[in-house]
């Protein structure tokens, strides 16, 4: 009985370590030489392994740090001034101001101003809810409430209050793992924390998206005529607003004021309304 | 010589890994998406498959057979084939960066993969030589290959097309892969008839 056991074990036990001793040795001998920044940048970074900085997480910045000259130090959105100041430290370059962001939710319909189509019962997330006739509520674009982005969310900034996802702009790092996550593509980065923003992603004709819920941009374009930097533009019934022009605004919140749904909001420190 | 051609067109057209046995599915649902990661993943899978095979069926008749440890098959191939997909990548990374970078990212994840597996375990219990062995590998290779690079099209097509809400994502692209699976069961008994034997 126990040399049958034996007889199994001991040979694969061999072969196994057979197969580790080469590992081993092969990974010591052919090691490839890693640049003697890295580990020192690597400590640098935060290592939420976000991807704000546009590479494959903290490595891989950290390598294209090393490897391509002329890489910014300012990409890390989470370690902000503070890790861009001691990369650049490192580096050996000019100190650059890192452009911070937030994120926004490009929904508000909230249980008051929309309803369900059916009562869903599967797998608790948006992803799956989505599969089923593009998730439980009447509007297959809006904040599906299951909060995936939630989950996501390293400094726990995000939280579903009354169905919809909102942001803690106070705590998000605008690392941006959210806006990859949300399934409906709601939640969008924008520079700088004081913004108008449209609380609506409909893209359905304004009647349409009326019947489904009251916060809906029904494409009525007043927000285009009172802005006076002409950076809001109605493209497919809804209102988007171009961040490049919505800067040094003369009259701050006209848009908002004026939105006849109510779904151009602000957003600052103290989260998102109309006036 | 005809056998190796049977054997070959066998692998890849009748008895196609993904279409036919279906092993291997997951990076066939997987990274079927864009044409050049498909194409990265199948050259990886006919390197690998010809790597296993090379390693397993050395030590299936000549470590395993004669010790009548036949049965050890599955754990001791899985084993090797780790190992060496590990070291593999190892001496890429060290002499051939440029291979290693398009392989790269795919050739852990298809260490064990249920697809490089098959291919050896059948090698041996089909009984052939090691020259037969290499030439089935190579043609399970191509026929994941041809699978992945023909589903690409397809998923590339679907992706363009309007589908009803309830079908979008998952599973029209699995009836897309049931479809072109029924498709490679029009060439069964193609091979008995045009090499008989």
């Amino acid at each position: 009985m126990i040399n049958d056991i034996l007889t199994a074990v001991i040979p694969v036990v061999i072969i196994g370590i057979i197969c580790a001793a080469v590992l081993v040795i092969a990974s010591k001998l052919m090691a490839v030489k890693e640049d003697e920044r890295f580990p020192k940048i690597r400590e640098c970074l935060p290592g939420a392994n976000c991807g704000a900085c546009g590479f494959a997480g903290c490595d891989g910045y950290a390598k294209a740090l090393c490897e391509k000259e002329g890489t910014p130090t300012n990409l890390c959105v989470p370690g902000a001034d503070a890790v861009s100041k001691q990369l650049s430290e490192l580096m050996g370059v000019e100190f650059e101001d890192v452009i911070e962001q937030v994120a926004v939710v490009h929904c508000g319909g909230d249980c008051e101003k929309t309803s369900d189509k059916y009562d869903y019962a599967g797998i608790q997330s948006c992803s799956a809810a989505k599969l089923l006739y593009g998730g439980k509520g009447s509007c297959t674009y809006g904040c599906l409430g299951f909060g995936d982005c939630a989950s996501v969310c390293p400094k726990k900034a995000i939280s579903i209050v009354n169905g919809v996802a909102k942001v803690d702009t106070k705590e998000c790092i605008g690392c941006g793992l959210c806006t990859k996550t949300c399934p409906q593509k709601l939640i969008t980065l924008v520079a700088d924390v004081e913004k108008v923003v449209v609380t609506c992603s409909n893209k359905d004709k304004g009647a349409v998206t009326r019947k489904v819920c009251t916060n809906g941009c029904i494409g009525c374009k007043k927000c285009e005529r009172v802005c006076p930097m002409g950076a809001i533009k109605v493209t497919d019934n809804c209102a988007v607003i171009d961040y490049e022009k919505c800067t040094d605004c003369t009259d701050f919140g006209v848009c908002a004021k004026n939105c006849t749904t109510g779904c151009i909001m602000i957003s600052d420190l103290s989260g998102m309304h109309r006036f | 010589m005809t056998k190796f051609i049977v054997i070959l067109l066998s692998a890849v057209f009748i008895n196609n890994y993904v279409l036919s046995r279906f092993l291997g599915i997951c990076p066939f649902l997987g990274v079927s998406k864009k044409l050049d990661s498909a194409t990265g993943m199948s050259l990886a899978v006919i390197f690998v498959m010809l790597m296993a095979t090379a390693a397993t069926w050395p030590i299936q008749h000549f470590l395993l057979d004669p010790n009548g440890l036949g049965y050890l098959q599955t754990i001791v191939f899985i084993l090797v084939i780790a190992a060496l997909v590990q070291l593999v990548e190892i001496i890429l990374k060290r002499y051939i960066p440029s291979l290693h970078k398009s392989l790269g990212v795919y050739l852990p994840l298809i260490t064990t993969n249920c697809a490089v597996l098959g291919v050896t375990i059948m090698n041996i219990s089909e009984e052939y030589s090691f020259a037969e062995a290499m030439v089935n590998s190579l043609g399970s290779g191509l026929g994941f290959f041809l699978a992945m690079v023909m589903f690409s099209g397809v998923r590339s097509t679907i992706e363009g097309s309007d589908i009803p809400e309830s079908f979008k994502g998952l599973p029209v692209t699995l009836v897309a892969a049931s479809i072109t699976a029924l498709s490679f069961l029009g060439f069964s008994g193609v091979i008995e008839n045009l090499f008989p034997m």
